[in-house]
């Protein structure tokens, strides 16, 4: 075996190391050092992610390489990709550091970051994988561990509730989609994504399309797709808030980036006759539907819940496009949603541990009492609802420019919807701005001081959504990475 | 970057910003309001001299100070910026609302927070008027509307939350499809094989857009622009939004950002798909024609002030897309002297509401009366607003409507003579009655409110206008005035954007 194979996957190797540190930190040092293991993971995090950017800057590095016999390719696209998962990673990092120095971590804040890094590493592998194989190993290596995560706050009914919720509903999705392979084993005698997409070209069975339909769902589940949405609420609602925070972006991000890997790489050949239509269905439903119940929601975990279900299908735009506009949109999408998320979040974070409030109905008049956090929060809601010159109206447009190129009639229905719906949305966005901006009650939650890591955490993110939109080189740099990435020779018609 | 003088209109309200943010105290906000806007109006006023120069030295380019600058380069997006008369002439307008609002709005709680929401609607206004790249000129629209929801939402009054979000979501609601138009647009801006483009004047030479695009993205882009020109059946965030406004809100809105409705259903979606435009007018003239109708009624019946204000404007605003469609010169040029012209006026109208509002604290025309006697100065700017309102010769409205309804009846004939039914000529018909419909209101409004016996005693012991108010509406009626007694000023400024080529594409007079 040529062991040098192992170099094309820097970046999982950079995780895996940053694993190991923070595994030797947590056994071999002395518990009063111990509370120093949180901004450790951090800066780890932080050199691994500035390993990974330099490394999309090297064109040796970045060039497109296949391993382990073609069972594990990266490129510059999946470099990128990764980048902007780590930099996720890095601010949900920051954004917990306070959580995790918290009373109740104190005997568990090694695992934490433990299983947080190794669901990363399933992520990696899920996004770089070319073979089902590594791809299950990855699906199940990223979703498991989440579980734990969940349940982390031990003491409240609610987060072993939604552990037990998203144990279920994964070990569910991961069941289904292996039946799904099963299908497509049996059609194409074979795993490699490559081959399989040889074989399916002459092939026009009922079997690949049930077997699209159950590799569709069981990635669906984990994008919470509607009809596949139901556990989001109550697990967003139950697990720690900077579970939850990871839950909804790099987790999604890392989903959706495989999704559309598979989609093209795999069952591209069928792409006018099968899966355009599911797909379609499902963005059509999952945008509205995940609107729709979120003018309902109070609780303000379970309000992004539904909110992040519909960026979910906006997200899902860049795929149905399915040209190298789409995977830059795409791409662009999930890097922006990182940071207005993660904003929202911040905010949502900080005032939790400060009052323990997480009802909108309590952030009435915080612009009052906390000016700050109130901004950051109408910043971030402007920006996921597409209002300029927040980075959220650039990558709806751009995204919907993608999606319209060269685009059928019935496309050009689909992102009437979209919009139409963006509009729905901007409704309950605009709902948490009236509560802390207009809203005349006495405010429930006094003015405080957060703590300096949800602070830096929160810049950052304001920052993101402030500049990512006006500086063109990122979404310029997606697009030419994308366009003369072998991604871009799937896409036929 | 810096060399190109149509940059510094959204620079200055840029800085703006950034020294708001440094205030301590109402003095200093004050201060930088005031200097901002005096910079605003000296820079359009010296935009315009500039203009007038290149134009009498013989520039024939369609736009002038055109400059772009790559944004992502890509997708071909520019930051490009150009202008004709038309956009002259509305940025004069947006800077001498600017200014009369800050001047009305000296004495606002939250001063802070108030006039950077203001300045960031008026840097979108700006940004607006300059761009002549699509994608740039919607992000500018955008960014113009969204800080009325706070606005309302915070310093109105009233049904404020309700009208607030009735407002932004129907104006986003109308954006959401020109978003839509616009990217069809640019899919097809340029023949197949070559580069495509977002910028205006390239479309237009291009004129590649094939006839079945243009029949579904005009009316997209149309009725996307319409909604924020309020027209029927979009106009209904337009009463209730100026009502709870505050009132240099209302002034700007109604004043301002009612005229990007116009400009951009006349600069996008006739300037690039004048085909579909022509073919599909007709059903446009039907709504606009009832909104400036339908309009002008709802004002007669109506018995707060702000409201018949509110549905005069959707009249008016009406007949600037009204006279749009006939695209005919004469139509067209009426269309933008009567934006200049209800610009002006309306914000005088809502300014004078305010500070009638800000004494009496009621807006219901029955519980006031005789005001003339006890504010002086404001009842006779109100009778002027009133006049120039309701067509006065002398005054900005006569000439704009007597242009469009000229330029209308032509068009009308024309296609009446030509056999090509008489759907424009029975239109004008209709929309000339509101001459008739808006002098009721007007005088009603007028008579019971400036004349006759003070209702209410209380009212006797209200002061007279304060030094800004006198210099807030004195601007804006001095504005009106010049208008109506030097129209061929204006005419000659906007008559250039008219004789090129767009027109000779349809064969139009």
């Amino acid at each position: 075996m040529d062991y040098s194979q192992f170099l094309a996957m820097k970046q999982e190797i950079a995780i895996l190391i940053v694993f190991l540190l923070v595994f030797i930190y947590d056994t071999f040092m002395p518990r009063s050092s111990q509370k120093g293991l949180p901004v450790f993971t951090t800066i780890l995090m932080l050199a691994a992610t500035a390993f990974g950017i330099a490394g999309s800057f090297c064109s040796c590095c970045s060039a497109a390489t296949e391993a382990f016999a073609g069972m594990y390719e990266t490129s510059a696209v999946i470099i990128a990709i990764k980048n902007i998962l780590n930099i996720g990673m890095v601010i949900v990092l920051i954004q917990s550091i306070k959580w995790a120095n918290g009373e109740l971590m104190i005997m568990r804040r090694g695992e934490f970051y433990e299983l947080l890094l190794v669901t990363l590493f399933g992520m990696y592998l899920m996004i770089s994988a070319r073979h089902f194989l590594v791809f299950v190993i990855g699906l199940d290596c990223a979703s498991l561990p989440l579980a734990a995560m969940v349940a982390f706050d031990k003491n409240r009914y609610e987060s072993h509730e939604a552990a037990v919720k998203y144990m279920l509903t994964a070990v569910f999705s991961s069941a289904i989609f292996m039946m799904g392979l099963s299908f497509v084993y049996a059609l194409s005698g074979s795993l490699y994504f490559s081959k399989i997409y040889v074989a399916l070209a002459s092939e026009h069975s009922t079997m690949l399309i049930v077997a699209l339909a159950f590799v569709i769902s069981g990635v669906g589940f984990k994008l919470s797709l509607v009809p596949f949405h139901l556990w989001t609420a109550d697990v967003y609602q139950g697990a720690p808030t900077s579970v939850t925070s990871y839950l909804s972006v790099i987790s999604k991000g890392a989903a959706a980036f495989a999704f559309m890997v598979i989609l093209s790489q795999v069952f591209g050949i069928c792409y006018s006759q099968v899966w355009e239509w599911m797909l379609y269905a499902l963005i059509v439903l999952t945008i509205t539907i995940g609107n729709l119940f979120a003018i309902r929601q109070r609780n303000m975990k379970r309000f992004l819940a539904f909110s992040s279900i519909s960026q979910a299908g906006y997200i899902m735009l860049g795929i149905i496009a399915y040209n190298a506009l789409g995977v830059a949109a795409m791409m662009f999408y999930i890097l922006v949603y990182i940071f207005s998320n993660l904003a929202a979040f911040g905010v949502i974070g900080a005032i939790e541990n400060a009052t323990g409030k997480v009802s909108m109905d309590d952030y009435r008049g915080l612009y009052r009492t906390n000016p700050r956090l109130a901004f950051t929060m109408m910043l971030a809601m402007f920006s996921l609802a597409g209002i300029p010159p927040f980075a959220g109206f650039f990558s709806k447009f751009f995204i919907f420019t993608a999606a319209l190129q060269g685009a059928s009639p019935a496309i050009y229905v689909l992102v009437l919807i979209a919009l139409i719906n963006t509009i729905i949305s901007l409704y309950y966005y605009l709902l948490v701005v009236k509560a802390m901006f207009i809203s005349e009650e006495q405010c429930v939650i006094p003015t405080f001081r957060s703590s300096c890591g949800e602070r830096i955490g929160m810049w950052i993110s304001l920052a993101g959504v402030m500049l990512l939109g006006l500086v063109s080189c990122i979404y310029s740099y997606l697009i030419i990475t994308a366009a003369n990435s072998n991604i871009a020779t799937f896409f036929i018609r | 970057m810096f060399s190109n003088i149509l940059i510094y209109f959204v620079v200055i309200p840029l800085l703006m910003l950034g020294a708001l943010f440094l205030c301590r105290n109402i003095k200093q906000i004050r201060a930088v309001a005031v200097v901002g806007s005096i910079g605003l109006i000296a820079l359009s006023v010296y935009l315009l001299v500039q203009y007038l120069a290149l134009r009498a030295a013989g520039a024939t380019a369609p736009m002038l100070f055109c400059d772009s600058w790559t944004w992502f380069e890509p997708l071909n997006i520019h930051l490009a910026v150009g202008v004709d008369g038309i956009s002259i002439a509305m940025i004069l307008l947006s800077s001498i609302i600017v200014f009369a609002g800050s001047f009305a709005s000296w004495t606002i709680a939250q001063p802070k927070e108030f006039f950077l929401w203001l300045i960031l609607l008026s840097t979108g206004v700006f940004g607006f008027f300059i761009s002549i790249d699509l994608f740039t000129m919607f992000m500018f629209y955008e960014v113009a509307l969204i800080p009325m929801y706070l606005l309302i939402g915070v310093w109105g009054s009233g049904n404020k939350n309700y009208s607030a979000m009735k407002l932004t979501l129907m104006l986003m609601g109308g954006s959401a499809f020109l978003m839509l138009g616009l990217i069809g647009i640019y899919y097809h801006s340029a023949p197949e094989g070559s580069q495509l483009t977002w910028n205006l004047l390239e479309i237009v030479n291009n004129n590649a857009i094939p006839h079945g695009w243009q029949q579904f993205l005009f009316p997209m882009t149309f009725v996307g622009f319409g909604v924020l020109g309020a027209m029927f059946p979009f106009h209904t965030w337009s009463p209730d939004g100026h009502a709870s406004a505050p009132t240099a809100v209302s002034m700007l809105h109604a004043g301002v950002l009612m005229k990007l409705g116009g400009y951009g259903c006349f600069r996008v979606a006739i300037y690039t798909m004048p085909q579909a435009a022509h073919e599909l007018s007709w059903i446009f003239l039907i709504l606009t024609g009832i909104s400036v109708v339908y309009g002008a009624f709802c004002a007669c019946v109506k018995t707060d002030l702000k409201y018949i204000n509110a549905y005069s404007s959707v009249s008016h605003c009406g007949l600037v897309l009204f006279a749009i469609l006939m695209l005919n010169t004469t139509a067209m040029t009426g269309a933008i002297m009567q934006m200049l012209s209800h610009g002006l006026m309306t914000a005088l109208f809502f300014a004078l509401i305010g500070m009638i509002y800000g004494r009496t604290h009621t807006r219901e025309i029955t519980k006031m009366g005789g005001l003339m006697q006890i504010m002086p100065y404001l009842s006779v700017c109100y009778v002027i607003a009133g006049m120039a309102s309701l067509g006065l010769p002398g005054l900005s409205g006569f000439v704009a409507e007597m242009s469009i309804f000229v330029g209308s009846f032509q068009a009308g004939m024309a296609d009446f003579l030509g056999g090509n039914g008489s759907l424009r000529l029975v239109f004008t018909l209709v929309a000339c009655c509101s001459i008739v419909i808006t002098a009721v209101y007007i005088l009603r409004v007028v008579g019971k409110l400036l004349f006759g016996p003070v209702q209410d005693d209380h009212h006797r012991s209200l002061t007279d206008a304060t030094w800004w108010e006198r210099l807030s509406t004195v601007t804006l009626i001095l504005c009106v005035a010049a208008i109506g007694c030097f129209p061929n000023f204006f005419s000659d400024l906007i008559k250039f954007t008219f004789s090129p080529d767009i027109f000779a594409v349809l064969g139009m007079n």
